[in-house]
């Protein structure tokens, strides 16, 4: 496991912009942190990484936010979604095997397989500013 | 003309039948009853519920305007944007619809169908078209907060949007951490009414910024950091109505002035707002006010139109058959994506 501190949230957007230069089709990154912990910071340096303008809106009600990049970005949210159950039958287990890559946020809500090719991050507030962002590469 | 609509972007199952321009029925199949035992919208139920609710809704629809499917003249769905399994289940019922009874197809922009519902007035409800004028629009719900400018009917330019969270979505996460139940909009909207809005101050996300853009992230960050560091809070009798009504007046202020501003700064004469915030009635009150200081038409949506509801994707799409716009191919596919400057 890899452990970084983020003093800013310029730096967890410079995280995600430095994920993206590695990113490849297929790739699923998992989210886990409370509200105001820096996750979107982190998806807005990823889609910054992949030559993305628009702005990255919350994909909370809407559950998924497609953008086209040097990669497709989704960006998921299983923050209403409680279960294995729930996420399986709003059919959104198709976005763990990605046609570009897949940024979940409360990807903890999900307890079955991993995808294939999977990072996990937990995303800490530890000060005002300041976040523990740790990351661990475990897919299936 | 007569024609059917259909809308399941998100939670709401609806069909309406719409004739010369008039809803003949509107039915919408309300999940809240079924979400409020989980403190929160889930949408696994809605997308399951989707497939069956949509028959009966679209029968009911049928029976109470008192037309059998064979009198339609057209079909109209939502195509986007939304959860694809949600839009899937009304778009693929719509085609298969329009294709066995050879009427046109016209997929719908359910944001667009927001966007023109403050032009559809009466009971019931009805495309008043002659009486457009052109506006500065707010559109806000859990999912989309934006500001347009409409010059003609179908004629619009997004103007600025929310960077991160939309309005009603921030209601509902403060609500959340106040301990609220579900909708939590609506819970705060009422305890807000019996509050003191100055009690406590939180930021204006954008207020200052000079653009027509919104945030609104940052905002409930404050929130949940303010509450950590006043334990005990949220559950005072006391306190809980005067954090709801100055979480409130933050989040009001922010989409009463920018859209005031903007319709200044383009010289428009009039403001429409839509989508579910525009039920909260503090957001109305705001609106009413700072209009008429500074002499500007207000034309909200009926409270009924503002929750997703199929009868304004029914009086939009029929705008466009009027219009001879090509309708769409009954093999398109949905489109999750559809972003409101992209054409139909």
């Amino acid at each position: 496991m890899d452990t970084i501190t983020s003093n800013s949230p310029e730096a967890t957007l410079a995280l995600g912009e430095q994920w993206a230069a590695t990113a490849r089709p297929g790739w699923v990154i998992g989210l886990e942190g409370d509200l105001g912990a820096g996750k979107t910071h982190l998806v807005k340096g990823i889609a910054r990484g992949l030559g993305i303008t628009e702005p990255i809106t919350s994909p909370t009600f809407t559950l998924v936010c497609e953008y086209e990049g040097r990669l497709k970005l989704e960006h998921l949210d299983f923050y209403r979604l409680e279960n294995d159950d729930q996420i399986l039958t709003s059919g959104l287990e198709p976005y763990f095997q990605p046609e570009g890559i897949a940024v979940i946020e409360w990807f903890n809500r999900w307890t079955g397989p991993r995808p294939a090719d999977y990072r996990h991050v937990t995303l800490e507030q530890t000060g005002e500013h300041e976040r523990l962002i740790r990351y661990e590469d475990i897919g299936a | 003309m007569r024609l059917l609509a259909i809308e399941s972007s998100c939670d709401e199952t609806s069909a309406a039948i719409i004739e010369d321009s008039s809803v003949r029925s509107v039915v919408v199949s309300s999940q809240i009853k079924i979400h409020a035992e989980y403190g929160g919208v889930v949408p696994e139920l809605a997308t399951r519920e989707h497939l069956a609710n949509l028959q009966p809704v679209v029968r009911e629809a049928l029976v109470q305007a008192g037309f059998a499917a064979s009198e339609l003249n057209a079909i109209c769905a939502t195509q986007g944007p939304g959860l694809p399994p949600a839009l899937m289940i009304g778009w693929k019922a719509a085609q298969s619809m329009a294709f066995a009874l050879k009427v046109p197809l016209i997929g719908v922009n359910h944001v667009e169908a927001h966007l023109y519902s403050p032009w559809f007035q009466g009971d019931p409800p009805r495309a008043c078209w002659e009486g457009f004028q052109p506006n500065i629009s707010l559109v806000s719900s859990g999912g989309h907060t934006l500001l347009a400018q409409v010059d003609h009917p179908l004629d619009h330019t997004i103007i600025g949007s929310t960077q991160d969270d939309a309005a009603g979505e921030c209601f509902d996460k403060c609500a959340k951490l106040l301990g609220l139940g579900y909708p939590g909009g609506p819970i705060m909207d009422r305890l807000a009414a019996q509050g003191n809005p100055e009690a406590y101050t939180f930021a204006r996300p954008m207020l200052n910024q000079d653009n027509h853009d919104f945030s609104f992230s940052g905002l409930k960050t404050s929130v949940r950091y303010f509450l950590e560091k006043h334990p005990g809070l949220s559950e005072d009798d006391v306190a809980l109505p005067d954090l709801c009504a100055s979480i409130q007046a933050a989040i009001v202020e922010v989409l009463v002035k920018k859209t005031i501003r903007a319709a200044r700064r383009q010289r428009l004469g009039c403001i429409t707002l839509s989508g579910g915030v525009a039920c909260n009635t503090g957001l109305r009150k705001a609106f009413q006010q700072a209009c008429e200081k500074h002499e500007l038409n207000l034309q909200v949506a009926p409270s009924n139109l503002c929750t997703d509801n199929a009868a304004m994707v029914g009086l939009l799409g029929e705008r466009y058959l009027q219009k001879a716009t090509p309708t769409t191919d009954w093999q398109a596919d949905i489109r999750p994506s559809w972003r409101l400057t992209e054409p139909a």
